[in-house]
């Protein structure tokens, strides 16, 4: 035997000997399991239901001043969804990786786009986030490092977009971690937005994904701007103590304005003794019932 | 290369592999670690739910007849058509909303600790509920269902090929690598939501534990708890819950259960 061929065959053991530690594939086809804000995602919320969301003095201004026709606006069509529609909105999930022809090593990880979002292509090869001073758009910029067998994801230069449907928004300074937990064939994606200035605290959302058999597309059709009836140089808003929908919380589901009207505290079980005697629970479900 | 080199890198190969022997051989003969000393992460302390998700069915009572979402069965939508809040709370069985499918759904404080080298223990605030997760080889007892029923855990390091390699290192304290997988059964039928949405006494569940990192390092626990049931629902039922870490006890408020707020 070569001193060569003994080399080889002893970093072949070394090799093989060494446990599995580090990346794990998460390509396929993941449909999402809506069983959780099921409404929020598939129909949309009520309107000024901002409740569980951290909204500081300035978020909760810019929600109040939203209304759902500001999106029949040419300009604001495509404006909606970032790349937090992946934790926000009810589509499944095709994921696959991008590889160095050359050396065959994963330089990108990428979720394929839906309707108004586009793919999210979270770059593996340590490449740095743009300037600050970089144009911003709704792709933004995303990369991704392994810490065990969790991918985490970080994305800026995001233009500023919804958090929640009915118009809670974050800001073009807002940042979005989304990490991925595989556990055979489940997938846990947990995501949370800083944002300097419409949020005091990270929101967070958790949403839970079942391989497919079958394969699930992505894309769908491209957002394409269209005239749907707003005249021009109107722009659809409400002004400040004017949003007639602000007591629809109460209205609807017995839900005191101080809850609809969200903050940090509202995401804390000490929130619940301050709404106790406050809350009427209705009769009976009245819209948006399920089953 | 020269042949000094050779010499070199052939020795250095030859070291790593007698070390590796060394340790597989370490794992497969020498006394296998407790689960707790096993731990690839460290879920003990207390925690606080944070309810982004679910708002108006986890934070108030959601009205009755109000199921969206909820994969149910017609025999499901029959049941949970006759809840009545006050025949509920006037039964005397009041924590039907806080069995082991529901209660990590519950907003409450959370306390984790090992009872014992191979149990570990969640106790909660609200409803004073305890869950107790049983590693290894642990026989259940049987007898009557329970609230919170019999649960048997494991650690999972790889995600995708089940429990950790005898001769796999453990990861760094702070380290996201691994998962706590829970299973549970014969627990008694419940809610899986405060307003009569029913699991059935055939029900089961299947956790996974996991933790990440927050900005500036605190970690997020996130629970996906899997609920399957042949009478109430038409498919698993699927929904994860996260808690962030608290520094202490601040907060603990034992309350008893309430079948309507």
């Amino acid at each position: 035997m070569t001193c060569k061929k003994i080399i080889l065959g002893l970093a072949m053991s070394v090799c093989v000997g060494l446990p599995a530690l580090a990346e794990i594939d998460l390509s396929g086809s993941w449909a999402s399991k809506n069983h959780e804000d099921g409404m929020e995602r598939g129909p949309g919320p009520n309107p000024v239901d901002f409740a569980g969301l951290p909204l500081n003095d300035s978020g909760r201004a810019k929600a109040l001043s939203f209304s759902q026709s500001i999106i029949s606006e040419p300009e604001r069509i495509c404006w909606f969804q970032t790349q937090w529609h992946i934790a926000a909105g009810p589509f499944n999930l095709k994921i696959w990786n991008q590889t160095d022809p050359l050396t065959g090593k994963t330089v990108a990880w990428v979720i394929g786009g839906w309707e108004t979002r586009a793919p999210m292509t979270i770059w593996m090869d340590g490449r740095p986030h743009p300037s600050k001073n970089a144009p911003h758009d709704q792709t933004g910029f995303t990369t991704g490092t392994w810490d065990g067998d969790v991918l985490t994801a970080v994305s800026t230069h995001m233009k500023t977009g919804y958090i929640r449907r009915d118009g809670a928004a974050m800001s073009d300074q807002a940042t979005m971690t989304t990490t991925f937990l595989r556990h055979g064939d489940m997938l846990t994606v947990a995501a949370w937005v800083e944002d300097p200035v419409y949020l005091t605290e990270p929101y967070i959302l958790t949403r839970s994904y079942v391989e497919s058999p079958t394969l699930l597309d992505s894309a769908g059709p491209p957002c394409i701007p269209g005239d749907e009836g707003v005249e021009e140089g109107r722009v659809p808003h409400y002004l400040p103590g004017k949003n007639p929908f602000i007591d629809e919380m109460m209205k609807v589901y017995g839900i005191p304005r101080e809850a609809a009207l969200g903050g940090a505290e509202t995401m804390y079980p000490a929130f619940r003794d301050k709404i106790k005697d406050k809350f009427v629970m209705p009769a009976k479900c009245k819209r948006n019932c399920g089953n | 290369m020269s042949k000094r080199s050779v010499r070199r890198l052939a020795l250095f190969l030859a070291g790593s592999f007698i070390a590796q022997m060394g340790l597989y051989a370490q794992g497969r003969g020498g006394p296998p670690p407790t689960p707790q000393a096993a731990a690839p992460i460290d879920l003990t302390g207390y925690w606080v739910s944070v309810v982004t998700e679910d708002w108006r069915y986890r934070m108030v009572t959601p009205a009755p007849g109000d199921y969206f979402s909820v994969p149910m069965t017609p025999a499901a939508k029959k049941v949970a058509d006759t809840w009545d809040p006050e025949k509920e709370e006037a039964s005397g069985d009041r924590c039907k909303s806080y069995g082991a499918p529901a209660v990590l759904r519950v907003p409450e404080h959370l306390h984790i600790t090992w009872q014992d080298d191979k149990t570990l223990r969640m106790d909660t605030d609200s409803g004073k509920q305890t869950r107790v997760f049983h590693f290894g080889d642990w026989k259940a007892p049987g007898g009557a269902p329970t609230l919170q029923g019999e649960s048997v855990a494991e650690w999972q390091l790889q995600r995708t090929s089940g429990t950790p390699a005898p001769n796999a290192p453990k990861p760094a304290k702070d380290s996201l690598t691994g998962s706590l997988k829970v299973a549970t059964s014969h627990f008694k039928a419940g809610f899986l939501r405060k307003n009569g949405v029913p699991y059935s006494e055939n029900a089961s569940i299947v956790e996974y534990y996991d933790l990440v990192k927050l900005p500036g390092g605190d970690p997020l626990m996130v629970v996906t708890v899997v609920t399957t049931d042949p009478q109430f629902l038409r498919e698993p039922f699927i929904v994860s819950s996260h808690f962030k870490k608290q520094a202490n006890d601040a907060g603990w408020n034992p309350t008893e259960c309430s079948a309507k707020w």
